[in-house]
């Protein structure tokens, strides 16, 4: 693996019983770098950053993380990983029980013996940075959709990890939260050092925060490059993308006939 | 993260370098409290820092807190790069004392 790669997906397919989902997919993202996958609904790409948490075993292909083959190695090293690695999950994916704070500090308290004034320190500066700290001893069901998904940005760098991912993170925020949201991570990766793997499908955040972006149309790597390589694209399938031309436009008569009739397997 | 401590007559200077990270802070703030408890005031040389996380921040606030308490100066000197990007993150640009050379230290400890 080239070491200035942090990931490297390399002929990666992923089929759900007979149904190809993900088709060759060949992808490199160099350390601190932050690599938007964007795609229609059904693209691939909520199943792409499945694979690469580890969540959903591809049907083929490779994974590379931080020199570790994720595909073809032991729980352990997938667990010394994991440390290094940050998610926040699109609904926040909070504990309900525990109040903002102690969601926050679990990573903390699972994976480190640090001393608990350090511990409430590192709780309130990430607090601090996502505008939270006022709602610390609030209890999850006491959020907002925005807020939800702010804990849930805190709880990912609580660690300061070394990849941070994030599943939409602008998705339901009102543009002045979404536009900080933004700005948030474009600060991460530059006084962090950290890699960021962002999917989404809103367009005026793609193009705030990415070094480079990957675009998937049904599985497969349709373009991938920089912002200004993306916006002068030829291919038809980015520009009805970026342009939010409706799917309906782009109906091609014969397959679209062939979907609705074919027989089953 | 190597670290190491000068005594000078009225006040410490911590030399610090490499990258600080969880594995590095609780030595750090044991250095930093153990450093304040001297009731001498204390300066961070932060020039050879390469990266700093926010557990080394939160050490850095901590000895803050503690030199505050017992009306000690605290300082940091010559950061600069991506561990001044991180202060800036959390606004702790704002907070702590920053200092270009040691003579400015010396001369706010002599007012």
């Amino acid at each position: 693996m080239d070491t200035a790669n942090a990931i490297e997906i390399r002929d990666l397919n992923v089929d759900y019983g007979h149904r190809r989902i993900l088709s060759n997919i060949n992808i490199d993202i160099p350390q601190g770098e932050i690599m938007v996958i964007m795609g229609g609904s059904g693209s691939g790409k909520s199943t792409l950053l499945r694979c690469i948490l580890g969540l959903k075993k591809p049907s083929a292909g490779h994974i590379t993380m931080l020199g570790t083959d994720i595909c073809h190695t032991s729980n352990k090293k997938l667990y010394a990983l994991r440390e290094k690695m940050g998610v926040a999950f699109q609904g926040g994916a909070l504990f309900t029980s525990m109040t903002v704070a102690e969601n926050i500090q679990l990573p903390l308290r699972e994976h480190t013996r640090l001393d608990e004034n350090t511990i409430q320190i590192m709780t309130r500066i990430k607090l601090d940075m996502v505008n939270m700290l006022p709602y610390e001893d609030l209890m999850p069901s006491e959020l907002s959709g925005g807020m939800k998904k702010r804990a849930a940005l805190a709880r990912a760098i609580i660690m300061d990890p070394k990849l941070l991912f994030f599943d939409e993170p602008s998705a339901g925020l009102d543009p002045i939260t979404s536009a900080e949201l933004d700005e948030l991570i474009v600060m991460l990766k530059e006084s962090m050092k950290m890699t960021i793997v962002v999917v989404t499908h809103e367009l005026e955040s793609v193009f705030a925060i990415a070094d480079r972006i990957a675009i998937l149309g049904e599985g497969e790597l349709v373009e991938i490059g920089t912002p200004d390589e993306i916006k002068s694209s030829s291919d038809e399938r980015v520009i009805s993308l970026l342009n939010r031309t409706p799917r309906e436009n782009n109906v091609d008569k014969d397959v679209h006939i062939e979907r609705l009739t074919r027989d089953k397997e | 993260m190597k670290s190491n401590l000068r005594s000078e007559i009225n006040y410490d200077v911590l030399n610090l370098s490499g990258e600080i990270d969880l594995h590095h802070s609780p030595k750090l703030r044991e250095e930093i409290l153990g450093s304040l408890k001297g009731k001498k005031s204390l300066l961070i040389n932060m020039e050879d820092v390469s990266y700093i996380d926010s557990s080394g921040i939160a050490s850095l606030v901590e000895g803050f807190q503690a030199a505050k308490e017992n009306k000690l100066s605290y300082g940091l000197l010559s950061i600069s790069g991506p561990a001044l990007q991180v202060l800036t993150l959390t606004r702790l640009d704002k907070v702590f004392t920053l200092y270009n050379s040691i003579d400015q230290f010396q001369s706010q400890l002599q007012t």
